[in-house]
């Protein structure tokens, strides 16, 4: 790793350092890595949209004169300046008095997403799972193969329990009956399924958290390792004293505001 | 017409576009592409009303001196640079006086900014802006080594802008979802009492799934790895449809409460 890499990684490691710290309490260091994170990831995704969105579909072209060049809007598609246009009205929220024109493109963008949404939320997910949970029974395996017959997915009973399950779940969700009797036992089944997809969901979700905490560790642990020229078989071409200066600064500033709480903990124990 | 307008509009559009999805017509089509697009391009609009937004929070969190109003330069600054780093790229292999730029380039912010917040010295402030920004402008005239590209996505390659990509947003935001690890093993603690029945099973079924990639369970984790793995695809499968069935309905509800001129709230009050 060259030293200008070197600073850069020293960089992410003081951010991932500083994010951890919130772990204490909100403190400067936090904040700092709280609004650089912010304002960057506003910039990056407007580069984004203006790249990937506002030059492709508003069809920027640049005239070159020679000795001067600007943007203009391609030709083939002026129709596109209605949006523009409409895009522009937006910006009358600043005014009190005109702002109920944003209203506009506002309620074209609303209509049009509104529109999309009908048709391809029933197809994409209502009716793609329904059609997926009343697929034809495994009768061939009904019981499961193998050694772990008990968890075969692709067994009758696991079909037919995905059936029972998403039915009940569904009667749970059913409000407008009350949940007594033969519905609210179907209804106690699907609570059932919902409580053990849930845990099953989190259980998941704890363990990619996990992974992205190990990943962070690594990082550092590598971060640290490069410091001191110990990644790898062979060492750095590059390395130099300027390494080990850079991980003590961020090691020092790390135990100086530890030891900065720790003070400032026991002198207010002691008033 | 300050109400009525817009309700035509969304019913007008909203019912247009539930129609052509059921017109099996290549000119359907190029019309869906192309309202599409006419979202997007309103969509890019109010993404700088948006950044405008930011910009004066910002600036009157720094004005009326909120607490902690003296880190809202750093979100300034780091939107302002990742902006002109994402329209610049070099030339060849030489810096030149990019950097020089940079930081004439955030001053210049940084004073405007402070000329709007500062009670007295603005034309101080003003006048220190208007110097940078010449120097900005003078760079600008004479420097080959780099330059900048509105119209083409070259600074989406420039070193600076994946450099704070690579070292900035990525590093934060990783940390920022493995915090959760802390937060969830807390809230795990909370909810994973067996009080009941229905807490024992998300309990049980929480535990099998953790327990799966856990090396030291040795002869028991075939039985963890099959178990979780039907808690995933069975149960879990029912759950997840049941209420992805349930948000779909839910959606096309509002969806058409919308289109009808039922729910108005997307136009605020006044």
């Amino acid at each position: 790793m060259d030293f200008s890499t070197f600073l850069w990684t020293t960089f992410a490691a003081f951010l991932t350092l500083a994010t951890y710290s919130f772990l204490y309490k909100d403190n400067p260091f936090y904040k700092i890595a709280e609004h650089i994170v912010t304002g960057v990831a506003a910039g990056y995704f407007a580069i984004l949209l203006w790249h990937n969105g506002l030059v492709p579909k508003l069809w920027f072209q640049r005239i070159d004169d020679g000795d001067w060049w600007w943007l203009w809007l391609n030709s083939s598609k002026p129709w596109y300046l209605i949006p523009a246009i409409l895009g522009m009205l937006m910006w009358t929220r600043f005014s009190k008095k005109y702002q109920w024109v944003s209203r506009w493109p506002m309620a074209l963008y609303i209509g049009i997403s509104a529109g999309i949404a009908v048709p391809l939320e029933m197809s994409n997910r209502v009716n793609k799972q329904l059609y997926d949970t009343m697929a034809d029974l495994n009768w061939a395996n009904f019981f499961g193969q193998g050694t772990y017959a008990m968890f075969d997915t692709t067994s009758g009973l696991s079909q037919l329990l995905i059936v029972i399950g998403v039915v009940a779940a569904l009667i749970y969700f059913f409000f407008s009956k009350a949940h007594t009797g033969l519905f609210g036992g179907v209804a106690k089944v699907g609570i059932w399924t919902l409580m053990i997809g849930f845990g099953a969901s989190f259980g998941f979700t704890v363990m990619a958290r996990i992974s992205l905490f190990i990943n962070r560790m690594q990082f550092l642990g590598g971060w640290g390792q490069e410091a001191f020229n110990a990644s790898g078989t062979t060492p750095n071409p590059n390395y130099s004293a300027w390494y080990q200066v850079f991980f003590w600064l961020l090691a020092l500033l790390v135990i100086g505001y530890a030891a900065y709480e720790i003070v400032k903990h026991l002198r207010s124990r002691k008033t | 017409m300050k109400r009525q307008i817009p309700v035509v509009l969304v019913g007008l559009f909203g019912l247009f576009m539930i129609f052509q999805y059921f017109v099996p017509h290549e000119s359907s089509e190029w019309i869906y592409e192309f309202l599409l697009d006419w979202t997007i391009i309103i969509g890019i609009f109010a993404m700088a009303l948006g950044l405008w937004s930011l910009y004066r929070v910002s600036v009157e969190k720094i004005r009326t001196r909120k607490p902690a109003w003296g880190y809202n330069y750093l979100t300034l600054v780091g939107l302002f640079t990742m902006m002109l780093f994402g329209f610049t790229s070099q030339n060849g292999e030489a810096w030149g006086w990019f950097f020089p730029f940079m930081v004439a380039a955030n001053l210049t912010l940084v004073m405007i900014i402070q000329a709007s917040v500062t009670k007295g010295h603005r034309g101080l402030f003003l006048g220190t802006a208007g110097v940078c920004l010449a120097v900005c402008i003078v760079i600008i005239i004479f420097d080959d080594t780099w330059g900048f590209h509105f119209e083409t996505a070259e600074g989406l390659q420039s070193t600076m802008f994946r450099a704070f990509f690579d070292n900035i947003l990525i590093p934060i935001f990783a940390t920022m979802f493995s915090l959760l690890a802390f937060f969830i093993a807390s809230a795990a603690y909370r909810a994973f009492r067996a009080r009941n029945v229905m807490a024992t099973l998300l309990l049980l079924a929480a535990l099998i799934v953790m327990l799966r990639f856990n090396p030291y369970f040795g002869p028991l984790s075939p039985y963890m790895s099959k178990a979780s793995n039907w808690l995933m695809n069975v149960p879990n499968l029912a759950a997840q449809r049941a209420i992805i069935i349930g948000v779909g309905l839910g959606i096309v509800a509002t969806a058409l409460k919308v289109i009808l001129g039922i729910e108005r709230g997307y136009m605020g009050k006044g």
